[in-house]
């Protein structure tokens, strides 16, 4: 084994030739000892009191104390493992040490991350948050109902333009392809387009508009063009991964009966994985709602409601939760406090959009038997 | 009816066809074509409306083009580098320890946890980084000046709101983590159990087994997650524009006021008040950091495709 340890000698003579010398302590096979399970408990114990008495001489600070201590753990449990189990043991645990310490060190920032978010954004999660736009509104008070809803109009308008490409491109590419030229470009377009970065979505978006109506073109649609953009490749890459799994004997069944090749696939392949399917297309959406560059640079924002994607600009909220932070009015807070607030309710319409896909996709788990 | 097929499949049963089925085949056809023809036209516009950039001879810009993109390309780089460096062993460490190290059951809920946080909108992790982590950097970038100032990449003077590049990076590292671990995570979870156990019976330790078995089979998968993330990191616009004042100078300082800005960041910063040529050349320099990405991404393609004859999977 190529681990770079050397294996024991006494071992090699229990194999090979235990009857060529005497049984002596010495030519036995050297046990090796194990540390007892609460040693570990009791070093992480006692490295957190010492590190912590230590730093309470001079100055403690929490930061300091946990990495000083998680250091002296991984030290002194390397050390004694060494000793007591040997080295092939105690690199063991001293990976194991690493890979949850950087588990943990990881995990700082992302719950950091959702307690600001909500502690944050309760501030201003109130009724009025949900039913007033920013329409008239100088300090405390507004809400961001005109935002909520053109984020809601731009996202379904996305979805409807690109959840059919998307559906019918990777029944292109499993059922009809052959791994032709054509399936292959699309492939290996696709995957160049899950790569565009949001912003180049929206400039494209942007770029193709102001061609058509002149420079300066903010509207809805621009914008859901450019989530379209975005969503495609998604929509295809999962649903192409869901029609895989069907079985072929389904449709092998279906074209001895005399079914037709498309009937086959509208009413045996696709809702066999209709489930699969609607989830991707919800993933695909959780994705491009919270989409704030595109918008940025295609939609605006706007004070007050606008429901036409097709006139002028309009307010979402990722946009709104920017403009509110970047760009305050006086005074400050209730602006930055409004942002904290569409920022909340953006996540959470991400999080209930990924509990709805995980959901459907348990529910109407695909039947492959 | 001729087969209109050029290939016929050789072991599927030949189905009956239809009109319909000629509408149906010829639709999804299309919608794939259609796909071809929206990248192309991404291509296309974005080089139509950054061409009066190119051409232009210095009335807005009287350095010239290149001398206003290269800048922004080194902070994406910068930034994207830098994010990349931090996030790439923590979320190996942290799939690791999803797949290998949790109990099952504690398993599956940090699944689900580290899918939605790579669902989380930009925005919220922009707005964490200016509302908490900057401010919280600000006595860590002067420990850093003080002791480690030789370093020419803290040489400061530090930042006295914690806007600098280094916290950019950081920001960038939370935000491509979760997805990094997720494709990871993905693929550690695929390593074929047999070799694991054969490694096992062997004597092997858990991180042996992971050496021996785990971690080759999983090393394109890492890659290609990686590549996936710097692809988002060079992409990524809210975090860095809200976080960042960007100055346009070139420096390796990551820890001063003064920084460089990127791609992304200087187009959602100025595009919204830009007018006449400022928008074809914001435009032109959304389409450098087009070519960047595709870069990135055919590079992972290509390192993935390699390493797949020679991964120790075969």
């Amino acid at each position: 084994m190529p681990t770079g340890t050397e294996p024991d000698k006494t071992e090699d003579q229990t194999v090979t030739g235990t009857l060529a010398r005497p049984v002596t302590a010495e030519t036995l096979p050297k046990v090796r000892g194990s540390l007892p399970r609460w040693a570990i408990g009791a070093f992480l114990v006692g490295s957190l009191v010492l590190v912590g008495a230590a730093l309470a001489v001079v100055g403690f600070s929490v930061g300091l104390w946990v990495v000083l201590s998680a250091i002296l753990f991984a030290v002194v449990t390397y050390a004694t493992s060494r000793v007591v189990e040997g080295g092939r043991k105690a690199t063991d645990r001293l990976v194991t040490v690493v890979v949850t310490g950087a588990f943990l060190l990881a995990m700082i920032p992302l719950i950091s991350v959702l307690f600001t978010v909500i502690s944050q954004g309760w501030a201003r999660f109130d009724l009025q948050f949900f039913n007033s736009s920013m329409r008239g509104v100088v300090g405390e008070g507004g809400g961001a109902l005109h935002a909520i809803q053109g984020t809601l109009i731009i996202t379904a308008l996305a979805a409807v333009m690109s959840i059919p490409v998307g559906v019918l491109t990777a029944v292109y590419l499993v059922e009809y392809g052959n791994n032709s030229r054509l399936a292959r470009a699309i492939t290996f377009f696709v995957d160049v387009m899950t790569g565009i970065p949001s912003i180049v979505a929206g400039l494209f978006a942007y770029a193709l508009f102001s061609l058509l109506l002149g420079p300066g073109v903010r509207l809805g649609v621009v914008g859901a063009v450019a989530l379209t953009v975005l969503m495609i490749p998604i929509v295809v890459r999962a649903t192409e991964e869901m029609l895989k799994i069907v079985p072929n004997e389904l449709r092998e069944a279906s074209y001895a009966l005399g079914v037709p090749k498309w009937r086959t696939i509208l009413k045996i392949v696709v809702p066999t994985t209709a489930g699969g399917i609607a989830t991707g297309i919800m993933l695909a959406i959780a994705r491009v709602i919270g989409e704030t560059a595109p918008l940025l640079v295609t939609v605006g924002t706007a004070l007050g409601v606008n429901l036409n994607p097709f006139d002028g600009r309009m307010a979402t909220l990722p946009v709104f939760a920017y403009y509110s932070y970047a760009v305050p009015g006086v005074p400050r807070e209730p602006f930055i406090d409004r942002a904290w607030s569409a920022a909340l309710v953006l996540m959470l319409i991400v999080m209930v959009l990924n509990i709805v896909a995980r959901l459907i996709s348990r529910v109407f788990a695909p039947k492959t038997r | 009816m001729t087969t209109t097929e050029v290939k016929p499949e050789p072991k599927a049963a030949k189905p009956v066809e239809q009109l319909g089925d000629r509408i149906f085949a010829g639709s999804a056809k299309g919608a794939g074509i259609l796909i071809l023809v929206v990248l192309a036209g991404v291509a296309a516009f974005l080089l139509a409306e950054s061409l009066p950039a190119i051409t232009d001879s210095g009335s807005e810009l009287p350095e010239g083009l290149t001398a206003y993109i290269a800048p922004l390309v080194f902070g994406t780089v910068v930034s994207a580098v830098i994010a990349l460096v931090i996030a790439t062993p923590l979320a190996v460490a942290v799939a690791l320890f999803i797949s290998h190290y949790a109990p099952r059951r504690l398993a599956q809920t940090l699944s689900y946890i580290v899918d939605l946080l790579a669902a989380v909108p930009s925005i919220v992790y922009g707005l964490w980084g200016i509302g908490v982590l900057a401010p919280a950097t600000v006595g860590f970038l002067e420990w850093l000046n003080t002791y480690l100032g030789w370093i020419p990449l803290f040489a400061g003077p530090p930042s006295v709101t914690g806007r600098t590049m280094l916290v950019v990076g950081v920001v960038l590292a939370v935000m491509i983590m979760p997805i990094i671990t997720a494709v990871a995570r993905e693929v550690f979870l695929q390593a074929p159990k047999l070799h694991e156990e054969a490694a096992l019976a062997l004597g092997a330790t858990r991180w042996e087994m992971i050496r021996l078995a785990v971690l080759p089979f999983g090393r394109s998968g890492i890659i290609s997650g990686a590549m996936l993330g710097l692809g988002r990191a060079l992409g990524e616009t809210m975090a860095v524009a809200i976080v960042l004042s960007g100055t346009g100078v070139v420096t390796f300082n990551l820890i001063s006021s003064e920084n460089p800005l990127t791609i992304a960041g200087n187009i959602a910063l100025q595009f919204p008040e830009a007018s006449g040529l400022t928008v074809n050349i914001l435009i032109a320099s959304g389409l450098v950091l087009f070519v960047i990405t595709l870069l990135v991404n055919m590079l992972a393609r290509y390192i993935v495709e390699r390493r797949r004859d020679f991964s120790g999977a075969n």
